[in-house]
């Protein structure tokens, strides 16, 4: 069953002047997903972002959100969190947020009853008079992470969300993605630090100069990449393997014992495999080498 | 609508809050008000009575002294010597010596003071004194003063306007004046608040905010309000200033005392407290206005105001409405523009050059156009969106035709329109560019980007 998808960009152009910064990029977004934008600097997230956002429009191609072709009202029901983030610094806390608010459709009245709730949530409640300046640059994230999805969007796209943030305050902010999704909303998450993709992305699409690569649910692209190697940590000799075994690396571990990698052909069973090695040598420990987002992302790009 | 309200509103409580705002509003009246009332101040301080003891050696200037609301004279019979000793006592200010050989040596008058005579005082005595010599060699000589008076003629010529409404009176002079102010109003206030919209959109986008703004915002209503916000700031700015600078010159004049400030008008600033000490002036002032011939002096208020009251206000204001607002959007979406396109204010000045060259050039044109109102000069000025409303608040106090005014307002909405489309396309492009400055070639390209 395909999902529901909330946002889909149809072969999208855009060109800049000598720079094509998207080239014919398609992509699904399903509903309550965290969809994770990837992709080297420069490769073009941004552009997309931003005609998601409807602060560019493509060249060519076409943008729907809801089954609908994008519409200025759209820009209600998104959050933006973009990567390059800021606040006016002369501005109190509280008359910023419900600034921002209204420029987002709330009305003051309903601004205000939302701001409260995070602002007991966050514990931040003395800040509401506080000029921005006077506050830390991890603090000015939790506020501009409240205005992103304060009038309670449908599709949130976060530049980077985690940047700026101690372990703390990033653990904050993932339990407080988690819950949005939770409620329904749709994330669309683009960064490099590929150990939150693979925490918390269900979809993962990967842009490389100006081009989608890579493009699916996280399980399907991890079986895609599978590289069919196991690691077997043992105490003996592995060197009379059938050749249909091949052992790819080898290092002894602090304990006296070997780890090696060993890869078999697609087609051929783990059993065998298991059964051969436990013949030979004392086995500790045994798995399969599941390629993480780091690895998948790294030889996307480089495949190129 | 509602998002450009709501921005404009951000934009003009920011600024309003602002202490440097308060603090400006608040001390300029107080600075004008100085202005206005330190010749009141002075010339309370020029009623002191100062007393004045004349020591005659040559008997002749007994009845030329004539004392003043300023001065005092008083006869002295002592001899110099013995005056002077007891000149610290004797409750006098000054002391006017004049020797017996007064008339063949007429450097030898002497002025003796504890403190520097004020040269008002000097002036007027040294000239009652060389009116008295001169009277008496022209009778020696057989001239009676009153027929040398009326050889002496003054031309001024009244100038009226001569149109299908009749003969009017005009003055160039007050239109001079006039055009001068609103020019130099409009121009000071296009860079106080036009360079006011640069910073707050250089703020925006150094301060990174523009890209959650835009989100939510387009482009060219987040200018839009801008420019407005900023445009309201001005008005409630000059308003306050207006009305404070009106308030507190009233109130501390009448804390002064009302009769003070008549006073200023009437004697400190026509005649010199010295001269009324010399009776033939003040009747000069006094004579009936036959205009060719008095002084002209006492009657310029007059005048003037009778020559501004021939000025057709309504039009005059309407006009200065008109090109004060057309104006100052106009540069201003300019300025935001090269806001939009640099990174850093210190990147700002290769694009605000050009800009401001216009208006720089407008100045300096003004003064040719005043000299000659209905040149081709003036004409095509007034025509260019960039310099007409310089140029035209110039002329219009000389009378420009109806025509002409609508022409050069048609074309200022006109160039308005062009400039705000331009600029509103370097601003949506500029505003999210970071890096390196762009050059005037990249500037034009971003006007050709898809939005």
């Amino acid at each position: 069953m395909i999902p529901k998808s909330i946002l889909e960009t149809r072969n999208i152009v855009k060109q800049y002047a000598q720079h094509r910064a998207l080239d014919d990029v398609s992509l699904t977004v399903p509903s309550g997903s965290i969809f994770g934008l990837l992709g080297p600097n420069g490769a073009g997230k941004t552009s997309l972002i931003r005609i998601i956002n409807q602060i560019t429009a493509p060249d060519a191609g076409e943008v729907f959100l809801g089954g609908e072709p994008l519409r200025p009202d759209h820009i209600r029901r998104i959050g933006y969190l973009p990567e390059e983030r800021g606040l006016y610094k002369k501005m109190k806390v509280g008359e910023q947020l419900l600034y921002l608010a209204q420029l987002k459709g709330l009305t003051e009245r309903q601004a205000m009853e939302k701001l409260k709730i995070w602002f007991t949530k966050f514990d931040i409640k003395t800040w509401w008079e506080k000029n921005v300046e006077d506050l830390s640059k991890g603090m000015q994230q939790k506020i501009q992470f409240v205005a992103t999805v304060l009038h309670e969007p449908d599709l949130i796209i976060l530049d980077e969300p985690f940047s700026g943030f101690d372990p703390i305050n990033a653990n904050l902010i993932k339990d407080e993605i988690l819950e949005l999704k939770k409620n329904g909303a749709t994330i669309i998450f683009s960064t490099h630090r590929m150990e939150s993709v693979e925490e918390l992305c269900d979809h993962i699409a990967l842009i490389n100069r100006s081009r989608k690569v890579l493009d699916g649910p996280k399980r399907t692209i991890k079986e895609q990449f599978k590289t069919h190697t196991y690691h077997v940590e043992y105490q003996g000799s592995l060197t009379d393997l059938p050749s249909a075994f091949q052992v790819v690396g080898s290092k002894p571990t602090d304990d006296n014992f070997t780890r090696a990698d060993i890869r078999i052909p697609p087609d051929a069973s783990v059993n065998d495999l298991i059964r051969t090695l436990l013949e030979r040598v004392a086995v500790r420990s045994f798995g399969e080498n599941i390629p993480s987002m780091n690895d998948i992302f790294i030889k996307a790009v480089n495949e190129k | 609508m509602r998002t450009i309200f709501l921005v404009l509103q951000r934009e003009y409580l920011v600024r309003v809050k602002k202490k440097s705002f308060i603090v400006m509003t608040l001390l300029t009246p107080i600075l004008m008000s100085a202005i206005w009332l330190l010749p009141v101040y002075l010339a309370m301080r020029n009623t002191d009575l100062k007393k004045v003891q004349v020591i005659d050696d040559s008997k002749r200037f007994a009845s030329v002294f004539k004392s003043t609301n300023e001065l005092k004279f008083e006869a002295g019979n002592l001899p110099l010597e013995k005056a002077k000793k007891e000149f610290t006592k004797s409750g006098y200010d000054v002391l006017v010596y004049i020797p017996a050989d007064i008339m063949e040596n007429p450097k030898s008058l002497k002025l003796y003071a504890e403190k520097n005579v004020s040269l008002g005082v000097q002036n007027g005595i040294e000239d009652a004194v060389e009116q008295e010599i001169e009277n008496q060699k022209l009778l020696q000589a057989g001239i009676d003063r009153k027929v040398l008076e009326s050889t002496k003629v003054k031309v001024t010529a009244d100038t009226y306007n001569l149109s299908d409404e009749g003969e009017k009176d005009s003055s160039s002079g007050a239109a001079t004046a006039l055009g001068y102010l609103f020019a130099f109003a409009i121009y000071f206030t296009i860079f106080l608040y036009g360079a006011q919209v640069m910073r707050g959109v250089l703020e925006e986008k150094t301060n990174r905010i523009v890209e959650v703004i835009i989100s939510s915002v387009k482009p060219f209503q987040l200018m839009a309000g801008k420019i407005i916000g900023v445009a309201l700031v001005g008005l409630t700015q000059f308003l306050l200033w207006i009305l404070l600078t009106f308030g507190l010159s009233s109130a501390l004049s009448a804390a002064f005392g009302p009769d003070t400030v008549a006073k200023m008008g009437n004697s400190s600033m026509y005649n010199q407290p010295g001269q009324a000490a010399n009776g033939t002036t003040v009747t000069d002032a006094n004579a009936p206005a036959v205009p060719t011939a008095s002084p002209a002096t006492a009657n310029v208020f007059s005048k003037a105001k009778a020559a501004v009251s021939t000025l057709d206000w309504t039009m005059l204001l309407v006009c200065f409405g008109i090109y004060f607002v057309g104006g100052y959007l106009l540069y201003s979406a300019l300025f935001a523009a090269v806001g939009a396109a640099v990174d850093n204010e210190t990147d700002v000045q290769q694009f605000m050059f050009p800009i401001t060259i216009p208006l720089i050039l407008a100045f300096i044109m003004a003064q040719f156009v005043i000299r000659e109102p209905d040149g081709p000069i003036a004409f095509w000025f007034s025509m260019i969106p960039f310099t007409s409303p310089v140029i035209m608040m110039v002329r219009v106090p000389f009378g420009v035709p109806l025509w002409e005014i609508a022409l050069s307002v048609a074309l200022l909405i006109g160039g308005f329109i062009g400039v705000a489309w331009v600029a509103a396309r370097i601003y949506r492009v500029g505003i999210l560019m970071y890096g390196k400055k762009p050059t005037f070639a990249e500037l034009s390209k971003w006007i050709f980007y898809k939005a």
